[in-house]
């Protein structure tokens, strides 16, 4: 899995936006193939190093949809980074569960959650201004910027994560067959 | 005299008199995509995805009745783009939510998907906001996925004679509706045991209490690609998918 000789490493920034970072775990479910991923790529911004903005990069991963002011940023930035920028699971596809919000009123929402939720006493809404703000819906994250490819599943298993990858890694057209592209 | 043949992808398709396209090539173990057609229904050509080129003109392959010699492309490209953009269409327009749903993996439209490879709904989502109607003992509606293919209205109306569902609206505001004064389903004559009930390829028309007890991951086209299950019959129950 090394890279062909006088082919630099590629790098690979990874981020969750809404998300639930199942698909991260998923990513770590490649077990002991990431031995042979980190000889290939050198890792940016991403929840495994802790780095807070991501610099020039081959790829970049996008779990979650677009729930909030600061996912906006963070997409953007990847957008401005990375070559190539890679949907990763059901929110960043289709908004998936964040989403399901989305025929909900947002002031009910936080109203509910926050002040008169069952068991809640003195609530109130969280103002601290460091909080992003939440968008009124929840958006896939194509709708927001141009996206290079998308990987279905809630989370996509990390046999087809490896495979996309690896595909793409080794210069062919990523590709998901039965049964590794599943929207569940 | 030798049986009357039609060229499907180039292959010889023998046919007997008064099939359509989609019949003889489901004879043969050919699939074509589909949507709105179902084995024991009268077609009605309305989803499109059987759409195939017929001596060169596009056309319904369940409606179209097949002729000798006829020339017809229909795993090609061309006709595999235009059907994924069908998909996608159906997909941002109701709420296609499959982690949460139970049809998830005997679920015909995600089939499709899995078959022509798509992977994003691509166009913008509608979220539509429509309520659900748990009315009945034994049967959940969720209208947000219904895709308009009619099964359950033909079946109500053509075998179980009960006449329990119907399109309303015209254009993007045509929806399924129940003919009850109410508009629930609990104030129709509507049964378990109704053709009706099973025959939803999506994930509207749910029997209760089934949800799960088939875990995900072992259902029917998690098995095998609907590709390769040309001509097998429909599984019985509203969690099965008749082909």
């Amino acid at each position: 899995m090394n890279p062909p000789v006088g082919q630099r490493k590629l790098r690979l920034a990874t981020t969750s936006l809404a998300g639930c970072f199942g698909c991260h775990m998923s990513l770590l479910d490649i077990d002991e193939r990431l031995f042979a991923l980190l000889d290939r790529v050198d890792l940016d911004r991403s929840p495994l190093t802790d780095t807070k903005h991501c610099g020039p990069c081959d790829i970049g991963l996008i779990e979650g949809g677009i729930c909030n002011a600061e996912n906006v940023h963070v997409l953007r930035e990847f957008r401005q980074q990375c070559k190539v920028l890679i949907a990763l699971g059901a929110c960043a596809v289709n908004g998936g569960l964040p989403a399901q919000r989305n025929h909900l009123d947002l002031g009910q929402c936080l109203q509910e959650v926050y002040r008169t939720g069952p068991g809640i006493v003195g609530g109130q809404v969280p103002n601290d201004p460091e909080l992003p703000l939440p968008l009124n819906q929840v958006h896939p994250v194509h709708e927001v910027v141009r996206i290079d490819y998308f990987i279905p599943g809630c989370p996509p298993s990390g046999d087809a994560i490896w495979k996309f990858l690896t595909d793409l890694l080794d210069g062919r057209t990523p590709r998901l067959g039965h049964p590794l592209l599943h929207f569940d | 005299m030798n049986a009357p043949s039609l060229f499907l992808d180039g292959l010889p398709v023998p046919f007997s008199a008064g099939q359509t396209i989609m019949e003889a090539a489901t004879v043969a173990g050919i699939f074509i995509p589909h949507l709105c057609h179902h084995p024991e229904f009268k077609p009605q050509g309305s989803c499109k995805l059987c759409t195939v080129k017929a001596n060169g003109r596009y056309v319904s392959a369940c409606t179209m009745p097949a002729k000798d010699g006829m020339e017809v492309e229909n795993n090609s490209p061309d006709l595999n783009d235009k059907r994924r953009t069908l998909l996608q269409m159906l997909f941002v327009e109701g709420n296609h939510f499959c982690p949460s749903c139970e049809k998830s993996g005997n679920c015909l439209l995600q089939a499709l998907a899995y078959e022509l490879e798509m992977l994003t709904p691509h166009f913008t989502q509608f979220y539509p906001d429509r309520p659900v109607d748990a009315s009945h003992p034994d049967v959940l509606l969720d209208f947000n996925r219904c895709i308009l293919c009619e099964l359950c209205v033909r079946a109500s109306r053509d075998v179980d004679h009960k006449n329990v569902f119907a399109l309303s609206g015209r254009g993007i505001g045509k929806h399924l509706i129940v003919n009850a004064e109410s508009g629930r389903l609990a104030d129709t004559g509507f049964s378990l045991a109704d053709k009706a009930a099973h025959v939803c390829p999506v994930g509207v028309i749910l029997e209760k209490r089934q949800g799960f007890l088939q875990p995900i991951g072992c259902r029917r086209y998690d098995l095998q690609p609907i590709g390769m299950q040309v001509g097998r019959p429909p599984a019985t129950g509203s969690n099965g998918q008749g082909s």
